[in-house]
């Protein structure tokens, strides 16, 4: 890597694997935005970073990982919030961030989406939505919109997509956000409230995948953005049953969920741990 | 700046300066960065970089703020602002 003498480093190069620089991600690609803005909150939020580790399933996002200074850990497919509740219960002291794609979470990891919300486990999980399964080329995923056009549906998706921050909400999460990259300062506040509160925190990023979904939907990475522009209406606290994110009425962004319950840690310690005391 | 109204202490506040180096190795050309400059500071260069992308460069010397924006958008952790100090002192 070369560059200009006397050029301070870049403030982030601290928490990256700079060997490992340029990433794989495409020009004009959100995932990169995204992984940056969670490691600019990692760096603000003033958790200690040697007891927090990321955790991947497979996919473009999820190549994030492993590309942090950090602990991290690039698990198998759809199978990162598994990986993370079992770090999590063996250590409860560590900071666990999921970092993932959409399709790892949700369609093969849905099931240890829903469970490990409803279970209430301290995570915060990061999901990349770029509406597509990116990395194998663009096919159709659990949350591409209805009618777009994937390598596997050329004549336009047949499906209705997931609302993820309702399936978030509905399952259980305490913290349920959505921002898209271009709303990086919000985003970047959404992964800092995130990671210093306990709870199972989700939080959607919506990011343009212009080789894989955008090609096909005749949609350029800068057009995905003025789209994010125009079409977003924030609204902190609304019903995750009235959000939408539909191409022609808009995309509904903000924070809309942040309760307290009990984590799961906290209740299995009292149920399920023997007492030493009354052991005695 | 223009405002539709001065502020009262519009003299008093000090605006920052930055800054902006750009690690051009690293740059993938998407163009984020020159879209979304709230001052405008960005144009891309005729320059093609080891990868054969045109990297941004800087148009506007002294204009950038120091807001960190194109820190933050830049997908490739190729850009970003430093403090540049006061020329007074």
């Amino acid at each position: 890597m070369t560059t200009k003498k006397n050029q301070p480093t870049h403030p982030l190069d601290s928490l990256v694997r700079t060997d490992r620089i340029p990433h794989i991600w495409c020009p004009g690609c959100g995932v990169g935005t995204a992984f940056s803005s969670c490691l600019i909150a990692m760096k603000s939020s003033g958790i200690d970073l040697q007891k927090t580790t990321m955790v991947s399933g497979i996919g473009c996002s999820a190549r994030g990982p492993g590309y942090t200074n950090l602990d991290s850990y690039h698990t198998t497919h759809g199978r990162a919030i598994p990986y993370a509740t079992g770090m999590k219960l063996a250590n409860p002291q560590l900071n666990v961030v999921v970092f993932s794609g959409d399709g790892d979470l949700f369609a093969i990891g849905g099931n240890h989406f829903i469970h490990a919300a409803r279970r209430n486990i301290d995570l915060t999980v990061v999901c990349v939505n770029n509406l597509n399964y990116g990395m194998t080329g663009g096919q159709v995923a659990a949350t591409t919109p209805s009618l777009s056009k994937t390598t596997t549906t050329p004549q336009g998706n047949p499906e209705p997509p997931f609302n993820l921050p309702l399936l978030a909400f509905a399952s259980g999460a305490t913290y349920v956000a959505r921002w898209t990259i271009l709303h990086t300062r919000d985003l970047t506040k959404s992964i800092e409230e995130a990671l210093q509160r306990r709870g199972f925190s989700f939080i959607e990023v919506l990011a343009p995948c212009p080789t894989g979904y955008g090609r096909r939907n005749r949609e350029r990475p800068l057009d995905a953005l003025r789209f994010y522009q125009e079409k977003s209406i924030i609204k902190n606290d609304a019903h995750p049953a009235d959000i939408i994110l539909d191409y022609q009425k808009g995309i509904t962004l903000g924070t809309f969920v942040d309760v307290e319950k009990p984590t799961f840690t906290d209740i299995y310690e009292k149920t399920c741990r023997l007492d030493p005391a009354a052991c005695m | 700046m223009k405002f539709w109204r001065v502020p009262l202490d519009a003299i008093e506040v000090e605006v920052t300066q930055g800054v902006v180096h750009i690690i051009e190795d690293r740059c993938k050309g998407c163009g984020f960065c020159i879209v979304y400059c709230p001052r405008d500071v960005l144009e891309e260069s005729p320059h093609f970089n080891a990868k054969g992308y045109h990297t941004p460069r800087v148009k506007k010397e002294g204009a950038c703020v120091n807001c960190h924006y194109c820190e933050t958008i830049c997908p490739d952790l190729a850009i970003y602002s430093v403090e540049a100090q006061p020329a007074s002192s």
